[in-house]
């Protein structure tokens, strides 16, 4: 039976406002709501589902970040995950991690753990980046399947279909593969109250980039974070004839 | 700038257009005066020269005389009522709420205030053919005390606009109702408005720190003060909140906003009966102290009709009744140190079978839609009798199997949900189609247990035009006697939301 290994992000809720930074170095985090990634919650609860199934015999988060990290990887234990990792990266390295070197360190420990799986979020909503899985797969030299919107296991290998432009694509991989799961793959679980009590107690382990081997040293840089574009505010106009000389004022017409 | 219009054309059509469907789709109800048996008072009609008058002081755009514009104003929410008003004014500030009101009082016409007209009791909604005074468009942010947390603004800002703006300025409003995307402030005050964090932050009476009114003659109270301590004779703020206009049309408030929680948390809970919910709360009460900001409760018929109406998730299995519980706090670990000790015991007690807690913003907003749904959720089954009383605690519940009992198969679904915290349940009734034959198994015996029981027909939804013959049940003769004394004082030709909160003699 294989081993999952699923990486969690912690990023800002999706309820928050964003707010940039004054220097347009980045965003607002310090103070902020933080929660993990909701394509990783989908990713998580596809690992479950597949143990709950005995498709899986352990699924083991992973997340890379600053110590609140943890309380990201307490929700997937929470949510079912046995066991978790967390990749301590902090201050400046933690600003500048970028998709390669998660993809570099989940590969390590893909290896390391002896996983049959890694399943990701098939981007976080932060940096919209999308890199992770495939990079991950290339670094592994295994097959991908990414934005999965369903996943059955046929003897020995995934039947998975895509969501790609105008429908779907059904793909069929070997184990060991990577996977991205996408919006509609399932509905994640709430933890209930005695899973979050019991994912006190589960094992969770601290390692350091370094441990691993993988250099974090940055490969690209922001130049700049910017707030969209206000949008205007709009006019009543009375009747459609003023909307008519309007639009074609403004040469819509 | 183009694009823009093009942009306020389509939401608009849009809100045309599902008004329509939903008009279209459902007969039109009945006219409130004919379902209750109202007759008209002396009030004079609207003539053609009163139009022109009003379209000289706000302009032609904000006075709205087509059937069709019109319509919306007439219809309550839950369409239980329909009235008959021929025009819709909309002024900008109080100088023109107050000729309005002044022209309408000399030639005697009658006047039905309406805020964001999201009231349960028709009290924003005309009966016969008052003149309806939308308030939507007062409605600006005067200023914000970042330091006091005092906000001025215009009776017509939106809850959820004001919450917004304040919560930038890391303050709440202090108040919170499902409602809150379109009630205007106020209304809420008009109303005294109560909701869901009433157990943390006291009721309007209290939050409300001055008024600005327009009172029938035309004269503006200006009362707007920003103190908290002011013992200068009579507190006339007060007759203000919770008159449901029918003393005078607020036009400004000035209301103490706390600050904004640093850590918040939601938990939902699974629980067995109802005496357990009340072991529940006693228990939250003790554990969790000064950081308990809601304690909720609902059936389970009332959760499955937001599951099942509405299509929203349930975070957790089915239980025969649910608990959602806020805390409100300024440091994360003391709070989760609370929790965790509360929920350690009540999980080993029993008292919780099941349920989840979450501190993330977007989890917690999806547990809280779930309970605030409730109340909208059956209006597409039929016809949806509403109450909101308070009871004492240890009856709180009783009404909703007795109602079960008294109405079998005649009602489709019978459940109750509210704020345990304030002693305030809400049931609702839901029955195929409104029949008078069913109202009268259900009106007056609602009132009559609850008056037996030592409760409020009228918890936080008000008077309005549904309760006033009811009012017996928790006033008082000479307390009545003395609400018509103020009414006759302050509104000599009672023009103002006439058939509303006082009843006939």
């Amino acid at each position: 039976m294989s081993r999952v290994l699923v990486g969690v992000k912690r990023v800002i809720d999706y309820a928050v406002k964003i707010r940039v930074k004054p220097d347009k170095s980045g965003v607002v985090t310090d103070g902020v709501k933080h929660s993990m990634n909701p394509f990783d919650e989908i990713a998580v609860e596809e690992a479950v589902r597949m143990k709950e199934k005995k498709l899986a015999s352990e699924v083991i988060a992973v997340s890379c970040g600053p110590s609140q990290a943890q309380e990201t990887l307490r929700t997937a234990l929470a949510m079912g995950a046995d066991r978790a990792i967390h990749v301590e990266v902090a201050g400046a390295e933690y600003d500048t991690l970028q998709p390669i070197h998660v993809a570099k360190i989940l590969a390590k420990l893909s290896q390391d753990e002896k996983a049959d799986l890694v399943i990701v979020g098939k981007q976080a909503i932060d940096d919209d980046s999308n890199q992770t899985a495939q990079m991950t797969a290339a670094l592994l030299d295994w097959p991908q399947g990414t934005f999965a919107s369903k996943i059955e296991k046929t003897d020995g290998a995934l039947t998975i279909t895509r969501e790609i432009d105008g429908g779907l694509e059904v793909i069929k991989t070997k184990i060991p593969a990577v996977l991205s799961a996408d919006l509609r793959l399932n509905e994640p679980r709430y933890a209930t109250l005695p899973n979050i009590m019991k994912a006190k107690k589960k094992p969770l382990k601290k390692v350091s980039a370094k441990d691993l081997g993988v250099d974090l040293a940055p490969r690209i840089k922001v130049v700049s974070v910017e707030d969209p574009p206000v949008r205007q505010a709009g006019s009543i106009i009375p009747d459609v004839d003023t909307l008519v000389a309007k639009l074609k004022e403004g040469g819509h017409v | 700038m183009l694009k823009s219009v093009v942009f306020l054309l389509r939401c608009n059509s849009n809100r045309i257009v599902r008004d329509q469907v939903r008009y279209a789709s459902q007969a039109l109800p009945q006219l409130s005066s004919e379902k209750y048996n109202v007759k008209r008072k002396q009030f004079g009609t609207v003539q053609e020269s009163d139009i022109n008058y009003f379209k000289s002081i706000l302009s032609e755009e904000r006075v709205l005389t087509d059937e069709n514009d019109v319509l919306p104003f007439n219809i309550d929410w839950i369409k239980n009522c329909r009235g008959q008003s021929k025009v819709v004014l909309k002024p900008r500030n109080t100088e023109e709420v107050s000729k309005i009101i002044k022209y309408c009082n000399d030639k005697h016409l009658a006047v039905c205030p309406q805020g964001g007209n999201t009231g349960l009791v028709g009290g924003s909604v005309p009966v016969f053919d008052e003149v309806v005074l939308c308030l939507g468009l007062l409605n600006k942010i005067i200023s914000l005390d970042e330091i006091s947390g005092v906000l001025i603004c215009e009776a017509g800002c939106i809850l959820e606009s004001l919450d917004t703006y304040v919560r930038e300025r890391n303050l709440i409003m202090p108040l919170d109702l499902g409602a809150k995307g379109t009630c205007q402030i106020g209304g809420n005050a008009s109303t005294n408005a109560g909701g869901l964090r009433l157990l943390r932050y006291g009721n309007l009476h209290g939050s409300i720190l001055g008024i600005e009114a327009v009172k029938a003659d035309g004269t503006v109270i200006d009362c707007l003060t920003t103190m908290k301590k002011d013992n200068t004779g009579y507190h006339l703020k007060h007759l203000f909140i919770g008159s449901e206009g029918t003393l005078g049309i607020v036009t400004k408030v000035s209301i103490n906003c706390p600050v904004l929680p640093k850590a918040v948390t939601v938990g939902f809970f699974g629980v067995k009966d109802f005496q357990s919910v009340l072991k529940l709360y006693e228990s939250a009460k003790l554990s969790l102290g000064e950081i308990l900001s809601a304690f909720e409760m609902a059936d389970f018929n009332a959760i499955n009709s937001s599951v099942t109406n509405l299509n929203l998730p349930n975070p957790i299995d089915e239980y025969p009744f649910y608990v959602l519980v806020e805390t409100h706090g300024s440091d994360e670990g003391h709070d989760a140190e609370k929790l965790n000790r509360f929920l350690d015991k009540e999980m080993e007690s029993g008292l919780i079978i099941d349920g989840t807690v979450t501190s993330e913003p977007a989890k917690m907003q999806t547990i809280w839609n779930l309970r605030e749904s409730i109340a909208g959720s059956s209006l597409t089954r039929g016809y949806v009798f509403k109450y909101d009383v308070s009871i004492p605690l240890g009856n709180y519940y009783d009404l909703v199997p007795m109602l079960r009992k008294k109405l079998g198969n005649k009602a489709l679904d019978v459940y109750g949900y509210g704020h345990i915290g304030d002693s305030n349940i809400h049931i609702n009734i839901v029955v195929p189609e409104y029949t008078k034959e069913i109202g009268s198994q259900i009106e007056p015996y609602v009132f009559e247990e609850v008056s037996k029981l030592n409760g409020s027909i009228s918890a936080e939804h008000g008077v309005g035009f549904r309760k006033p013959q009811y009012i017996h049940y928790s006033k008082i003769e000479s307390a009545l006697d003395l609400m018509r004394e103020l009414k006759t004082l302050m509104d000599p030709k009672g023009i103002l939301n006439p058939y509303k909160v006082l009843p006939e003699k």
